[in-house]
């Protein structure tokens, strides 16, 4: 069993609009069999903070084109994307380049 | 038992990460933060020098800006343009010879009257960015989009532009700024603040009307552009500045450019998206960002906290299918998710676009359009697309009105006491010849505006259920154009026409 994680999220660009306008989330994942990647956190976010229209936040199973993923500052491509491992203490950002957000 | 490795994963330091595997492909050494094209990752510091290094390099290329003009730039609080001041900061800060020369000052327009934010949240969104405003030092001029009612009719006539200085010129300028630099003059010597003026609500519901006339999301979107360039020509023009900087990045002109295809705007293409656009004579607009994606922006802002304000529009939540704008940046971020490099081919298309020059532009004054002010693309020959579409809507329109030759939506009346109350004995004097403007008071005047747009912007307000909410300064300039052509048209025959002499 992986231990639960204790992960900092950061919406920006007006993707923070999904989630009440609430820019910055600690959230704590909990514990499961598998270790956490980022997919799975996506499908976490969209049952547990996504407050409305999940298809302006995802599509298929990845973000939705235009938002841009970074991780602990790093362009998240660079990392693995969707397969990238979590780890505690982990900094994931979403940025909406979007026109209006 | 399957976390073998824990106690390792423990002991690490964040900054070594070891997931990080990829060297930034310039120094060689740091590892990489950003990818900027598949292949090209660069290191956080690399990114910086590559980001500053693009801008100046821009401006430079293009030699347009002048030692010491006064440039104004258009910031709207979104990523783009607060990079773009950002920019100019850097680039104001830099040591003598990699220095920008230029006197910058800020405008913002505050659109929430027209997007339907409160007055408090427009009040929230002021004073965040005055805030950002101020720390730069420059003179900034904060204008509620309500003022785009009570602009002159001017603003929509091309101004002569300045002789144009011969190619010498510029390096002469440099070459005097460096040595007469002492790093105060550009400094700017005052600070003008101008605080958003008190709006009041009625002015407010006059502009939500003219937005709200117009059905589609397309054309709102369309007619807020135009108003707001109009509005931002007429504050550079007004305050003294002689550039325009915008700062639409290259996924913003890919989008543009493919909405402007979509829009019949093909003709004024090249002017849409150019590095710099002189479709108003005096003041020239200038991108400078037009290098830089939306990516790299965004990257750039987080990594070195360039702050932005969120400001929603028209647009905000909307889907993907909303307006001809939505759904065309939709195709070009999906479109750059798979296939990263046709983006920046859809702008480098844009590059090599030129506008074919017909007779009707090589005269001194061409024909513009009341909105866009780009030469006119109706004057076109009778075997073109767009005379087939008028033909084929002439039709259309003959057969459920009977041949009646009026369309309601193009053809308005205007309020007449402007003609008579404008005062100028000239316009009165010039109506009488052919409209007999003041006793029309009983009949008044009809405007066909029509044929005073291009074709695009005939689309936008043929999705308009009234012009009549339309702002005066356009109204009265149509009024005053139909009757220079109605002039024209009744002295015709006494002219010479050159086209007829092979006959
Ligand atoms: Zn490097
Ligand atoms: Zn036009």
């Amino acid at each position: 069993m992986a231990a639960p994680i204790a992960i900092h999220l950061e919406f920006g660009g007006g993707a923070e609009l999904l989630f009440n306008g609430v820019k910055e989330h600690h959230v704590t994942l909990p514990s499961q069999s598998e270790p956490w990647d980022v997919k799975q956190l996506l499908v976490w976010i969209q049952r547990n903070l996504l407050k409305e229209r999940p298809e302006l936040f995802v599509q298929g199973d990845s973000v939705r084109p235009g938002i841009l993923v970074l991780i602990n500052d790093a362009d998240w491509e660079l990392m693995g994307e969707l397969d990238y491992q979590l780890q505690d203490q982990d900094n994931i950002v979403f940025i909406s380049t979007l026109h209006g957000g | 038992m399957c976390q073998v490795d824990e106690d390792y994963q423990d002991g690490l330091e964040r900054a070594e990460v070891p997931s990080v595997s990829k060297k930034c492909v310039k120094c060689k050494e740091a590892s990489a933060a950003v990818v900027i094209r598949a292949g090209d990752t660069y290191c956080r510091g690399c990114f910086k020098e590559y980001f500053i290094h693009k801008f100046r390099a821009m401006l430079g290329k293009n030699r347009i800006i002048f030692p010491g003009e006064k440039v104004l730039l258009a910031v709207s609080g979104g990523p783009s343009s607060c990079s773009m001041l950002s920019q100019v900061q850097e680039g104001l800060s830099q040591n003598a010879h990699k220095k920008l020369r230029f006197l910058p000052g800020i405008v913002y327009i505050d659109e929430g009257g027209a997007v339907g934010q409160s007055v408090e949240e427009r009040q929230r969104t002021v004073a965040e960015l005055q805030a950002v405003f101020k720390a730069t030092g420059f003179p900034f001029h904060m204008v509620p989009l309500e003022e785009v009612l009570d602009l002159p009719s001017s603003v929509v006539v091309m101004a002569p532009s300045p002789s144009e200085p011969p190619a010498s010129a510029y390096k002469a300028a440099v070459d005097h700024f460096i040595q007469s630099d002492s790093s105060g003059c550009l400094t700017p010597q005052y600070q003008e603040q101008t605080l958003l003026p008190e709006v009041q609500e009625s002015r407010t519901q006059v502009l939500q009307q003219l937005i709200g006339s117009a059905k589609t999301l397309t054309a709102r979107q369309d007619l807020l552009n135009t108003l707001r360039q109009h509005l931002l020509v007429h504050t550079a023009r007004t305050k003294g500045y002689s550039k325009l900087m915008l700062g639409d990045n290259c996924t913003r002109l890919a989008v543009k450019l493919l909405t402007s295809l979509s829009l019949g705007r093909g003709a004024q293409l090249a002017q849409d998206t150019g590095f710099s656009d002189s479709r108003y004579g005096d003041i020239i607009l200038v991108r400078p960002m037009r290098d830089y994606s939306a990516k790299e922006i965004a990257y750039y802002n987080y990594m070195f906290n360039v702050t932005s304000v969120f400001i929603p529009s028209l647009d905000t939540k909307t889907t993907d299918k909303a307006s001809i704008q939505r759904l065309t940046e939709s195709f070009v971020t999906k479109l750059q998710a798979d296939f990263p490099s046709t983006v920046s081919t859809i702008y480098r298309t844009s590059e090599k676009l030129q506008t074919a020059c017909r007779s009707s532009c090589t005269a001194d004054h061409p024909d513009r359009c009341l909105l866009c002010m780009c030469a006119l693309d109706t004057a076109v020959e009778n075997a073109s697309a767009f005379q087939a579409t008028l033909t084929s809507e002439q039709l259309s329109q003959s057969k459920s009105l009977g041949a009646t030759r009026t369309e309601i939506p193009r053809q308005i009346r205007a309020p007449v006491e402007q003609c008579c109350s404008s005062g100028g004995g000239e316009d009165c004097g010039r109506a009488e010849t052919g409209g007999d403007c003041c006793s029309s008071a009983k009949e008044p005047e009809t405007i066909d505006l029509k044929s005073l747009l291009c074709y695009s912007c005939q689309l936008t307000i043929k999705d308009m259920a009234s012009v009549e909410h339309l702002p005066q300064y356009i109204l009265s300039e149509a009024q005053k154009r139909q009757r220079r052509y109605q002039m024209r048209e009744e002295i015709s025959e006494f002219l010479l026409d050159d086209g007829d002499e092979g006959d």
